[in-house]
């Protein structure tokens, strides 16, 4: 499984990438190969505020509906509007085109939670 | 649930080595997929797919009174099958609550096989079993009743090219059954029941032989079928290809909630037959009209696939939900089923499927959802 170094990650399989107070958002190639066949993706709604933890967009497969979950406290700044007509994008680019959001963070110090690269590829075996 | 009370098909170490993600299905650990439900759905609609299917259950009973009995078990007329054919036909409770839905084959003169489904094995059996002709003191020598389900291991092989593959298995002298029908074929040293069913709306087989045989058929199929594109299929496109034919699945769309009147499957109930369990209420549902049927539809435009349990709304009043939905890999769109208040919309008519707060239309479609071109 592809779990490129320069990101963090979530205990849930979300990719984070840091740009300044903004951070990137995607599911990682593990949850993608888990889901396969992305179908459909809801994207969160662009100016909503979120918790970190709280659902703020959904993917789905032919065979169920995955939550995907805030990594911090903040505000969707861009969406990523392709996978409303491919939402397959997931698959074959998960780290690349298939990123979900953009989320300006309100407080830094939360992604110091996450997990290194390292500490994601064991959690996954 | 626990992995320990889940049971293991004999194929359970060739999805393994597969590459198969594994889950709990009617107290067995079954494939759900090997690659993709999208890629093993396109090779049964466009070549051919196999399937382990030996979670099935297989009921026999033989006798001089065997179908007369079954025949009031049943709702379909057991007396109308010859030696070597198969029908499709529910078990009901005494209120027409579906307990099972299954395949009733008439092997020989007086010996019949029920296969049915694996989660409803053991309470076919035993409801069966209090209903024997005498019972509760059975006994009498007129029905021998056995549930036969550990003898057979089975494989559904399903897709326009069955044919092809069949005779790369059996030589072309060899004939395939005719639809619904079932006979003895000799694979190697191996004796098979090969039927001609299915549960995908393609040209298939459904095959039952010993357990102990099961790889190697399994691996011998594969290779026989390399040519023609065979893959490997799990239950997630065993499910998407049933639903496309509006085939019910039990435990989702059917339950001793349900008749099959509701169900829309009265075509397998002959309420001609002077006595069946749940007769009564049939007949009396049939005139008076039932209070719920089940209902196909599809997803307008783009939006989330429907899933079981959504509710249903129509010119907005709650009026059912969900049994199945899926986004369908044929058609690219959501499609489903669900129980409706009658009366219920006619196919063409709108109605809307509430998914996460947010109502989406939907239209009331004929069976099947899905038509071959």
């Amino acid at each position: 499984m592809n779990v490129p170094d320069e990101l963090l990650y979530t205990e849930s399989h979300e990719w984070v990438r840091r740009e300044g107070d903004r951070i990137r958002v995607g599911i990682t190639d593990h949850a993608q190969a888990e889901l396969t066949d992305v179908v459909y993706v809801e994207l969160p709604k662009m100016g909503g505020s979120y918790e970190a933890g709280g659902t703020i967009a959904v993917v789905e497969s032919v065979k169920a509906a995955s939550d995907i979950y805030a990594p911090a406290k903040g505000t969707v700044v861009e969406v990523n509007k392709a996978l409303e007509s491919n939402p397959a994008l997931i698959n074959t680019d998960p780290y690349g085109e298939g990123w979900i959001y953009l989320l300006q963070v309100e407080n830094a110090d939360q992604l110091k939670a996450l997990k290194d690269a390292p500490a994601y590829r064991s959690s996954i075996g | 649930m626990s992995d320990a009370a889940e049971k293991h098909t004999p194929l359970y170490d060739e999805h393994v080595r597969l590459g198969a993600k594994i889950i709990p299905f009617g107290g067995w650990l079954m494939p759900v997929q090997y690659s993709s439900i999208m890629e093993e759905h396109q090779a049964v609609r466009n070549d051919v797919g196999v399937f382990d299917i030996s979670h099935m259950g297989q009921l026999v009973a033989t006798g001089p009174r065997a179908g007369a009995w079954l025949n009031t078990m049943l709702t379909n007329n057991l007396a109308k099958l010859e030696v070597g054919a198969g029908q499709y036909t529910f078990l009901l409770n005494d209120n027409a609550g579906i307990i099972d839905d299954l395949i009733a084959y008439r092997i020989e003169d007086e010996k019949f096989l029920l296969v049915v489904n694996a989660s409803r094995i053991d309470d076919d059996f035993s409801w069966l079993q209090s209903h024997l002709p005498g019972s509760p003191a059975p006994g009498s020598a007129d029905v021998q009743f056995e549930d036969q389900s550990d003898r057979y291991a089975g494989l559904a092989i399903q897709g326009p090219r069955v044919d092809e593959l069949f005779r790369n298995l059996f030589g072309k002298e060899k004939e395939l059954p005719a639809r619904n029908r079932i006979a003895r074929f000799d694979l190697g040293a191996t004796r098979l029941w090969i039927a001609r069913t299915g549960y995908t709306g393609e040209d298939g087989i459904e095959v039952f032989f010993a357990p102990t045989e099961a790889p190697r058929v399994w691996n011998e199929i594969l290779e026989k079928g390399s040519s023609l594109g065979i893959r490997p299929c799990g239950l997630g496109a065993r499910d998407t290809l049933r639903l496309e034919m509006c085939y019910p699945l039990n435990g989702s769309d059917l339950s001793p909630e349900h008749n099959p009147l509701e169900a829309g499957l009265g075509f397998f109930v002959d309420l001609t037959k002077p006595s069946f369990t749940g007769r009564e209420r049939l007949q009396r549902e049939k005139t008076e009209g039932v209070a719920r049927r089940l209902v196909p539809f599809r997803m307008k435009g783009k939006g989330p696939p429907p899933r079981p349990h959504y509710r249903v709304f129509r010119d907005g009043a709650e009026a059912g939900e969900l049994t199945s939905g899926t986004l369908s890999p044929s058609l690219n769109y959501g499609i489903g089923m669900a129980y409706l208040t009658t009366p219920v919309p006619k196919p063409g008519e709108e109605i809307e499927i509430e998914i996460r707060g947010q109502k989406f239309p939907a239209v009331i479609e004929k069976k099947p959802l899905y038509k071959k071109t």
